[in-house]
């Protein structure tokens, strides 16, 4: 990939048309964090795709001055994986929501991190669809109400970071909506990761969902309640930075530094390249704290490498070079 | 052996000392006494010949035909063949719905169809014979496996009594051999095999007795097998030997009612080579990618009839073909459209169940203009349907399958080597005139094989991509050219030219989101003018056997050669005032259709759908009345159907 350092600002990145989101919308931050990581990332930005599916989220390739395409729901990746396919040298970006890439999209979301190609997902999770007003979406909570569940969701919930691991996701990072700074940090990550990466964002819809995270995201209890985990670094958390997490058997616990002998190099050292994803899945599925930041990351074939390799070795054995090669071999006879 | 007993050591005797080059025997059976003729090449050649193979879907049926064709088409017959199988990869053995068959219609003269009526069965089973039977002309030949008519065989195929003893077939010649025992007789010397290996080897040895009967040489085979099994030296020895048996069996025995030639047919003179039409399909595209100078990317989903068009793209990496297998119909057309984006010649392929689940995605394509080729390899429908016979019934939903207002060209292969004509002008089309394009072909054609004038990709017309590498400040991703209007294709990775495009309604001049009523007015207007226009690219439709007259064949698509056919036999058979007239461009029609309809009292239009080219043509020529004719089977058309019902129209 073609790379140019510290050319851009944001605003190379912003096209010039208005952003009609709802005031106070989570999407503000996840576009602006992104239009300040670009520039970081060093790419061209005439190399910059972005690729969405339906929903609101799905409006932010037009807010990007960049190449970009506004997709059908739910089929971005395969959208993406073309165009990736038709030239590796493009950073390429799907930016999708919890019902375009579970629900609709689930397919598509299922196979493309499993392919590995090297491009970023952008999960915008508000746990509700709002682009339709106001449906329960495959994160909502059982028992949400919603307008097509007025007296409470009856589907259980997934989570986005263990469908995917399941799915063999190399990468998967959780930042909260409203943490600008370590989303900025995360796309840049991303970005520069060799393979599929995807980035949920907990992203709060003000209309239909609002506080759906407030518990974890909200600035008086984050620092307690939120764990952003950096890779080879101790599993610290809390306003005190005091808790920590340490693994008890075959669980993850919570525990105080000082209380019972407990010293930070008892804490677990977050390693996120792992290939065994199985603490990788721990981390995503505790609800206190939650663990947000970079959670896997693990370095692997990218499906273009493979691609690649198999071309070079086909090209080497082939006797074809040009297509008329292919149509005069083999068995031919002549009319006079 | 025991099948010289039936005949005398003398006619035997003559018979072998009779066997020199240039000379034929024809046998006639028809008396009890056989006599024996000695004729010149010249005197008995036959104009064509059709043969048809049936057995068990595990007999090897497909691979004797097309041996056969191939080694006919080398010999320089024209050749048409027709594989029909059941959709069952392995059904039970014996049984009717397990039966596969292939037919091949060789001739001198120029071949159309797989034709009509049998000349040649070869059943290698009871349900073979009685689903293949009807299909033999009165007189003419059948060769049957004895070995396979055991009690429970008869049964499975639901034959009461066995057909070689109850006289059933007392009006055909029967040609009983015992071919599997044969077969196990002349392998005994071969080592290394098993007794699966052995049985099934006996589909060659019905081989070596046609290649006796049609005086075709065994080379050609005999290489394939060396190709086929290099690493199993002992198959090469077996399956030779098996063809070599059955070629001397019928060489050497009297049990052969008829020896025919079949001389070279007419051909315009060059490279041939016989070729599949879903192969000539993905050579289209092939051609299509190196004229433009652009990437080939597919992204397809299995789906019978149409899969071995991607088996054959996945081969030709080293064209820098990149095929993706994806995890579904949809992910193939959207992976398609992202590779459009980005700057590749991007096609997906399916067949009807599949252009269903496209439609969304293709309307996306419609709204972006950008370059796409869908290929729907039509098959029965609805639903499932029928996956491995042919149909035409996806017309319309070619047509008008999508939601909104949302205009496509549509365009149809009309023959198995034509596929390669019609995919390289589907992506012609695409490239300049930056829309999709559905091309249609059916399994009748997809399947069936002929030969192929070889065409260099030099030969071929020139594409010219609408990519545009840089434009000033004042350049919109909506700018149309004035006389195509097709808009420009800037790829991503050209600095400058970054834009976004999407499936909410465009502004005609900015490109940007517009909710506009009098822009969407607009845009749906000049997407329909942008292909009403590409009237302008494709050729006059040109009628055969007659500018005027009193009946007008018209069709479209696969049914080409079985309307050819049929026309041509009225000419034949006096008719005057009867023409054809068969389409390969659909939407848009050709710009002189109305005035060819014009010259003709009649007109019907035979589909194998319920009448879907007819609706088309009346939307569009409201004043002219149309006749139809069409059948809803799984199969082609039949000769005589078509005949009959040129006449009565005619009467």
């Amino acid at each position: 990939m073609e790379t140019l350092e510290n050319k851009y600002t944001y605003k190379d990145f912003a096209s010039d048309q208005e952003v009609r989101w709802c005031p106070g919308c989570d999407d503000y931050v996840i576009l602006r964090a992104m239009q300040n990581a670009l520039p970081q990332v060093g790419i061209k930005k005439e190399n910059v795709v972005f690729i969405s599916g339906i929903g609101c989220s799905s409006r932010f390739p037009y807010y990007m001055d960049t190449y970009g395409m506004h997709g059908i729901h739910g089929r971005a990746p395969a959208i993406a994986s073309g165009v990736k396919l038709a030239n590796p040298e493009l950073s390429v970006w799907v930016i999708t929501g919890d019902g375009d890439a579970m629900a609709i999209g689930g397919n598509h979301f299922i196979h493309v991190l499993r392919r590995n190609l090297d491009m970023n997902i952008v999960l915008f999770n508000n746990e509700i669809y709002g682009l339709t007003k106001g449906q329960f979406s495959p994160t909502s909570l059982v028992g949400q109400r919603t307008k097509s569940s007025p007296y409470g969701n009856t589907q259980p919930p997934f989570l986005p970071g263990e469908l995917a691991i399941g799915a063999q996701a190399r990468f998967y990072a959780r930042v909260g909506g409203n943490t600008p700074k370590e989303m900025t940090q995360v796309f840049i990550e991303a970005a520069k990761f060799k393979g599929t990466s995807l980035i949920e964002v907990l992203q709060n819809c003000v209309i239909f969902n609002d506080g759906a995270f407030a518990k974890y995201t909200d600035k008086k209890v984050r620092a307690d309640k939120q764990l952003f985990v950096e890779h080879g670094k101790p599993m610290i958390f809390g306003k005190e930075r005091n808790k920590g997490l340490v693994l008890n058997g075959l669980k993850l616990e919570v525990v105080t530094l000082g209380e019972e002998g407990i010293k930070e190099s008892d804490l677990l050292i977050h390693n996120a390249k792992l290939e065994d994803p199985t603490l990788h899945q721990m981390l995503i599925r505790m609800e206190y704290p939650l663990v947000t930041g970079i959670i896997r990351r693990f370095p692997d074939v990218t499906f273009e490498e493979r691609v690649d390799d198999l071309t070079r070795k086909v090209r080497a054995d082939s006797k074809f070079t040009k297509t008329d090669d292919l149509f005069f071999s083999g068995e031919t006879y002549e009319v006079e | 052996m025991s099948y010289f007993i039936r005949y005398s050591k003398d006619i035997f005797n003559k018979l072998k000392k009779g066997i020199e080059k240039g000379i034929l025997y024809y046998q006639n059976y028809n008396q009890n006494v056989m006599s024996i003729a000695k004729i010149k090449k010249s005197e008995k050649a036959l104009e064509a010949v059709v043969v048809r193979f049936a057995g068990d879907s595990g007999d090897g049926m497909q691979l004797t035909g097309s041996q056969f064709s191939d080694t006919s088409a080398m010999f320089g017959n024209d050749v048409a063949t027709f594989p029909n199988y059941p959709s069952e990869i392995r059904a039970p053995q014996g049984s009717l719905y397990g039966v596969s068959g292939f037919q091949v219609h060789i001739g001198s003269v120029e071949i159309s169809t797989p034709g009509d009526n049998v000349d040649l069965l070869v059943a290698m089973n009871p349900a073979g014979l009685k689903t293949n039977l009807h299909a033999v002309k009165p007189g003419y030949g059948i060769i049957v496996d004895t070995d396979s008519f055991t009690k429970k065989n008869l049964e499975k195929a639901h034959y009461e009594s066995n057909p070689l003893e109850d006289g059933s077939l007392d009006e055909y010649q029967v040609i009983e051999v015992s071919m599997t025992s044969l077969t196990k007789e002349a392998l005994k010397d071969v080592a290394g095999l098993d007794n699966k290996s052995i049985t099934r080897t006996k589909n060659m040895f019905a081989l070596g007795m046609v290649y006796w009967m049609y005086h075709r040489s065994r080379e050609h085979t005999i290489d394939f097998f060396r190709t086929k099994f290099k690493s199993r030296p002992e198959l090469i020895e077996a399956n030779t030997k098996v063809l070599n048996a059955g070629y001397y069996y019928s060489e050497t025995l009297e049990l052969i009612p008829n020896a025919y030639t079949v001389a070279p047919a007419k051909m315009p003179s060059g490279t041939y080579r016989i070729i599949m039409g879903n192969t000539a399909t993905a050579w289209g595209f092939l051609a299509a990618a190196e004229k433009s100078g652009l990437e080939l990317f597919l992204g397809s989903y299995p789906i019978t009839p149409a899969s071995e068009i991607l088996h054959e793209l996945v081969k030709h990496k080293h064209f820098g073909v990149k095929a993706l297998q994806a995890e579904d119909e949809i992910a193939g057309i959207s992976s398609a459209i992202g590779a459009s984006f980005a700057g590749d010649l991007a096609i997906t392929t399916t067949s009807g169940p599949g252009l269903a689940l496209k439609g969304e995605a293709l309307g996306l394509a419609v709204m972006l203009e950008l370059p796409l080729v869908v290929v729907d390899v039509q098959r029965g429908g609805p639903s499932t349907g029928l996956p491995t016979k042919t149909e035409q019934s996806d017309l319309l939903q070619a047509m008008f399958g999508r939601n909104g207002e949302s205009p496509v060209i549509v365009i149809a292969a009309s023959t198995p080597a034509n596929c390669y004509d019609y995919a390289y002008a589907a992506s012609k089309l695409a490239l300049e005139h930056m829309t999709p394009v559905i091309l249609l072909t059916d399994g009748y054609i997809a399947n069936g094989s002929a030969p192929w004038k070889i065409q260099p990709v030099a030969e071929m017309p020139d594409i010219t991509p609408r990519i545009i590498y840089g434009a000033d400040s004042q350049w919109r991703s909506y700018d149309r050219d004035k006389d195509t209007l097709a808009r420009d294709w800037a790829i991503p990775g050209t600095k400058g030219l970054e834009h976004r495009v999407g499936g909410l309604e465009k502004d005609q001049t900015t490109g940007e989101v517009s909710y506009d009523p009098e822009n969407h007015q607009y845009m749906t207007d000049i997407r329909a003018e942008k292909i009403k226009r590409v009237q302008n690219e494709i050729p006059e439709l040109q009628p055969r056997f007659a500018q005027k007259g009193d009946l007008l064949v018209v069709g479209w698509g696969g049914t080409f050669g079985t309307l050819y056919a049929a026309v041509k036999e009225m000419k034949q058979q006096g008719f005057e005032g009867i023409g054809l007239a068969h389409f390969n461009y659909i939407n848009p029609l050709p710009k002189n259709t109305a005035e060819v309809l014009r010259n003709f009292k009649k007109i019907v239009v035979c589909e194998l759908n319920s009448g879907q080219f007819a609706s088309l043509l009346r939307m569009n020529f409201e004043n002219i009345p149309f006749f139809q004719f069409n059948k809803v089977q799984g199969l082609p058309f039949g000769n005589v159907e078509l005949t009959e019902k040129f006449k009565e129209l005619l009467a």
